[in-house]
């Protein structure tokens, strides 16, 4: 559990930053919390000759919430954002999220940015911003760029994100309506079985708009958009949560691993979801 | 002189004997970060070892290539099977008999095995040395399943002579370790075949690993000025790895030191013998320096000591009325690759033997046979006495198949063949006698303190709701009555590589009145430095607070078998106890010399020797210490020192009865335990906060062992399971309240009555975990489903019962 000897960089802007990633390419890593890289660093999975810790780099640690729209900096930590009452109460379902990502101890270092731009299928963040139509942005040599997060997972660990590109922030429109982030795991510090982000919104009884997304069902997370359509126009009712699960049992692609089959996942994926959406309708 | 202390109260109180919730002398250090464990000494000039391991589960080594690691920065040598063999350390004898390769002689039998030692001035030059060694593998057909294993053409073990007996007799196959057999064969079958009611069922108990959170290691310091060798490790039993350390390295056990400083717990994990601490000795010899080895997780949890992996038979008849009359068991065991079980020398399969459990069984036979195969060696008692809890898993899981067979009540089954109070000394169909017992009082106190009858009553109705389809939780109650057998042994069917399992203390009394003992144990989080005082404290009349327990060093500590099993305080605190008399004699002579009246007329109270029939006339135990140094006194010698070398005559035999109450949600497979209740009898009780202790961390693992905890391989012999994001360990979040409750019955045969708790717990919590997931099902026709029990499982279970649309 050691990793190869690494160079260690820790600038104090992005421009020293983006200046380490023009020199070394794709030898060169950047780090934000380091709960993801450091492990894999030093299960010698990750060859990362030239480590760039983001931390002395300013300005990437705000919480903005405007009118319209919520930005949160890269290295806003998970426990910023359990810890932070204004986002607690303008986009509670972020908070939710959070408490049930690893442990206190992780949260403290563990940041959104890292959690989105790893493009690890296990980590809920990548998810929740799909579900909430969140923007990422990117800053490279040539200045920055905006990558909705419906666009940005390709696989496993690979993103739109270029090597020589930073991930900066993530904005994302005021969340409204109902909530809930629903997560199985086997226990603390675990990625999830399943887990699903439901935002929805409810119009006298009726369901007019309804945002899915799912975590570690498939190599990337999951958007169902089809599963949100599902509910739109109905009252959230069996049918409709029938729909809306069968919908999303389409979109996934789960593995076998040590959580289990792929039928135990996708029949949790189903439960999970439609406890989701009951509690976020409950909540409209 | 007049005592500070009159009242008689104020004086047992002082002393903080047995009996009291002293806090742990040993945690001001713990809590502070500043307990000293191996990873902690640091020698000059320093040097770390760590091992080049196989990625192949079965395979044959070509070639090793260790030129580019020579070259890394930092490495200083690299270690193989071909340096050791002239020195004739390629391979160890194993704790079971059989032999372990140190490094891979050819061929390598698990994935993981040690291969080559890296020597460096660093671990992370270690590492990279690691990284750079060539190891070319030609890979052979590998064997996972026992079974598969005794019909396979593919011998695993090469190096033996295939038609030769085993340590344990005759071998069947190649693959094939040994057949050991208790109990009575023939009558078992004939019982069975005539009975009224037989229930039978297979059941696998599952592989898996005590994990402490230290991992094994060492530091050898090879003195080559004075020929002498200081090993630190964290051994659990130091002075059996001294011994075994002469005999394999050729070095005078005088000239050998070994030290266990503190211990991170152990679980069985850290008393064998591992190639890390040959090859540590070795490099130091080599190199001239001080050598450190320290496992990582991932090392720790594929190659060092697994637990259980027993595929169990058995058979257990009954009358109509629910008496049992017979009980028949087989096993077939995974050792892994290597026999490196950790039991005592005539018990291959452990006190597997004690597998008719807590009921009067009149005839029994058990078989085991012991497999090779391409997994890990190990099969050491990861928090039980040896096998034990395997033993408690069958027999609790038969009684709980055989309940449903006669169509009553699992608690009423057990209450009816429950070896009763008056039978004891009892002696068992398979040989052991138990000490003492009185068992239908626990599961009363247990059944009426649950509610038990509410508790059925409760889970009815939630079964119909079920079916209703008013909830889609069920409710299970998980009951469990197990009986330990702790406190190994007797010299007279107890070795280990020949050492009699005896225990030791030796006691010196300071002038002031103040003491250090030393024992043959080690601590590694039972708290032996708070308990031991406390035991010397209430037979010499010394307060605790004044009394240093010293362990682990062998240069000082007399000679002991150290610590698992549930034995120190059977084994060594019986010695405690017994040095303590010998103290106490002593100081009784000196006190009658002080008092000027003959030795029958003074008599012990609490703290003081005073004249029969005058208690304003006596000694003060710190008194008595003054003057055993500074008077002449007729007859005696100076000077207050004791030692005592107990063999113990028997086993102890702790019980208890447990409860779970769990809900079950059948869509997710997720278990919430609801209620856990658990009564102990341990006999008699030292320090309830510590049992308390004990029994919260013992419940801890049962629960991790039954709801998840496994090693598990894939069918290439990859191990699935080698870090703690797939290897559960609970934390506080999992872990629900605890209950505990006790009754006290006494050991007969132990000086203090104590029987020793610290694996109780672990012992009757898997079964009973176990059997509240199972009981949930009953309803559903569910008679035995397979640990661990983890949520894809659990959700397994409701499909096959069709509870799933």
């Amino acid at each position: 559990m050691i990793p190869a000897a690494f160079e260690y960089y820790r600038p104090k802007d992005m421009d020293g930053v983006l200046t380490l990633l023009a020199e070394h390419g794709d030898d060169a890593r950047v780090m934000a919390g380091g709960h993801s890289l450091i492990p894999m660093m030093k299960l010698r999975m990750a060859d990362v000759p030239h480590l760039i810790d983001m931390q002395d780099v300013g300005g990437l640690s705000d919480i903005e919430i405007t009118n319209d729209s919520i930005r949160i900096g890269a290295m806003v930590t998970q426990s910023d954002i359990i810890a932070h009452d204004g986002l607690s109460e303008v986009a509670p379902i972020l908070r939710e999220a959070a408490l049930q990502i690893a442990d206190p101890q992780v949260r403290y270092m563990g940041t959104v940015g890292g959690n989105v731009a790893n493009g690890d299928p296990g980590n809920d963040m990548p998810g929740l911003m799909q579900c909430l139509d969140a923007t990422f942005t990117l800053i490279g040599a040539d200045g920055e760029r905006d990558v909705p997060a419906r666009d940005f997972y390709e696989a496993a660990y690979m993103t739109a994100r270029e090597d020589e590109e930073v991930l900066t922030a993530v904005t994302l429109p005021l969340p409204k309506g109902g909530y809930a982030y629903e997560k199985q795991k086997r226990k603390i510090g675990d990625y999830a079985t399943a887990a699903a982000a439901v935002q929805i919104v409810k119009n006298g009884d009726t369901c007019v708009s309804a945002s899915i997304a799912m975590t570690n069902l498939s190599d990337t997370p999951i958007y169902s958009a089809d599963a949100g359509a599902a509910l739109v126009g109905t009252s959230v009712d069996d049918a409709a949560l029938k729909a809306a699960v069968s919908a999303m049992d389409g979109d996934i692609d789960p593995t076998e691993d040590n959580r289990g089959p792929i039928a135990f996942k996708k029949h949790v994926a189903g439960v999970i979801l439609r406890r989701a959406i009951e509690r976020a309708w409950s909540r409209a | 002189m007049k005592d500070e202390v009159d009242n008689r109260e104020d004086r047992v109180a002082n002393l903080k004997g047995m009996g009291c919730s002293r806090k742990r002398v040993e945690d001001a250090r713990f809590t502070q970060g500043k307990g000293n464990y191996v990873d902690d000494v640091k020698l000059d000039g320093m040097l770390f070892g760590d091992f080049v391991r196989s990625p192949y589960a079965h395979a044959r080594i070509t070639s090793i290539n260790t030129e580019e690691a020579l070259k890394v920065p930092g490495v200083l040598a690299v270690l193989t099977a071909a340096d050791l063999e002239p020195l004739g350390l390629h391979w160890m004898p194993t704790l079971a008999g059989d032999k372990q390769m140190v490094l891979a002689d050819g061929k390598v039998l698990f994935q993981g095995q040690e291969v080559a030692f890296v020597v460096a001035q660093d671990r992370y030059a270690a590492a990279d040395g690691i990284e750079a060694v060539e190891v070319e593998y030609e890979e052979l057909p590998v064997i996972v399943d026992p079974f598969e294993s005794l019909k396979s053409d593919v011998i695993l073990r090469e190096d033996l002579d295939p038609t030769a007996d085993g340590a344990h007799g005759p071998r069947k196959h190649p693959n094939h370790i040994f057949t050991w057999e208790a109990g009575d064969k023939e009558p078992t079958e004939e019982v069975i075949a005539n009975a009224e009611v037989v229930a039978e069922e297979e059941m696998y108990y599952h592989r898996t690993h005590p994990c402490p959170l230290e991992t094994c290691g060492c530091v050898a310091s090879m003195d080559k000025v004075n020929g002498k060798l200081t090993l630190w490790g964290t051994f659990q039993a130091p002075h059996a790895i001294r011994t075994v350390v002469s005999l394999i390295s050729g070095i005078e056990e005088h000239n050998i030191r070994v030290i266990s400083p503190d211990i991170g717990g152990g679980f069985g994990n850290k008393v064998g013998a591992y190639p890390g601490y040959v090859c540590s000795v070795v490099a130091s010899i080599v190199t001239g320096k001080p050598v450190k080895w320290i496992e990582d997780r991932m090392d720790n949890l594929m190659t060092t000591a697994f637990a259980r992996d027993y595929w169990m038979k058995g058979k257990i008849s009954a009358t109509k009325d629910g008496k049992i009359t017979g009980l028949h068991c087989h096993v077939t065991a995974d050792h892994g690759g290597f026999d490196a079980c950790a039991d005592p020398t005539k018990f291959p399969a452990g006190f597997m033997n004690i597998c008719t459990g807590s009921y009067d069984i009149p005839t029994a036979y058990l078989e085991v046979d012991g497999v090779y195969t391409n997994k890990a060696p190990g099969g050491v008692s990861y928090r039980c006495s040896f096998r034990v809890t395997e033993a408690v898993y069958f027999i609790e899981r038969m009684i709980e198949v055989l309940a449903i067979k006669l169509n009553m009540d699992a608690a009423e089954l057990r209450r009816i063949n429950f070896i009763k109070k008056e039978q004891f000394p009892y002696t068992a169909a398979l040989g052991w006698e138990y000490d003492s017992g009185d068992y239908h009082t626990a599961w009363e106190k247990a059944l009426t303190t649950v509610d038990y009858d509410g508790l059925r009553a409760e889970q009815a109705q939630r079964v119909e709701d079920f079916k209703a389809g008013k909830t889609r939780k069920l409710m299970g109650i998980g009951l469990s009555f197990f009986t330990e057998i702790v406190g190994a042994g007797p010299v007279k069917n107890c070795d280990i590589l020949g050492l009699g399992m005896f225990d030791s203390c030796e006691i010196r009394i300071h002038p002031t009145g103040s003491a250090i003992a030393r024992l043959g144990t080690i601590s590694q989080g039972q708290g032996h430095a708070t308990t031991f005082a406390q035991i010397l404290a209430s037979e010499i009349g010394l307060p605790a607070d004044s009394i240093t327990i010293e362990e682990g060093d062998t240069d000082t500590a007399p000679y002991g078998l150290g610590t698992y099993g549930s034995r120190s305080t059977p084994v060594a605190g019986a010695a405690t106890a017994m040095a303590g008399r010998k103290i106490r004699a002593k100081a009784q002579m000196i006190a009658a010399y002080l008092l000027e009246v003959h030795d029958n007329d003074v008599e012990f109270d609490v703290d003081r020797f005073v004249v029969k029939g005058a208690p304003e006339k006596f000694k003060t135990m710190k008194e008595i210490a003054f003057a055993a140094y500074n008077q002449a006194i007729p007859g005696i010698e100076p000077g207050l020192e004791a030692v005592s070398y107990y063999d113990p005559p028997n086993m102890t035999y702790p019980f208890g009865a447990y409860v779970c109450v769990m809900d079950i949600d059948v869509d997710t497979g997720v278990p919430e335990i609801r209620r856990f209740y658990a009564l102990d009898d341990c006999g008699t009780r030292i320090n309830p906060m510590i049992i308390e202790g004990q029994v919260h961390g013992g419940l801890t693992e049962a629960l991790a062992v039954a709801l998840g905890q496994e090693i598990a391989y894939d069918d290439m012999g990859n191990c699935k399971t080698g870090t703690l994001m797939d290897f559960f360990l609970p934390t506080a979040w999992e872990v629900p309240n605890y209950e505990t409750d006790y009754t006290v019955t006494p050991s007969p045969h132990h000086p203090i009555g104590a029987k020793g708790v610290g694996e109780s717990p672990h012992v009757g919590g898997v079964p009973c975990f176990s059997n509240a997931v199972q009981d949930a099902f009953r309803p559903f026709g569910n008679t035995h489903t397979n640990m661990p029990h983890d949520h894809w499982r659990i959700w397994k279970m409701a499909n096959d019962l069709g509870l799933h649309d």
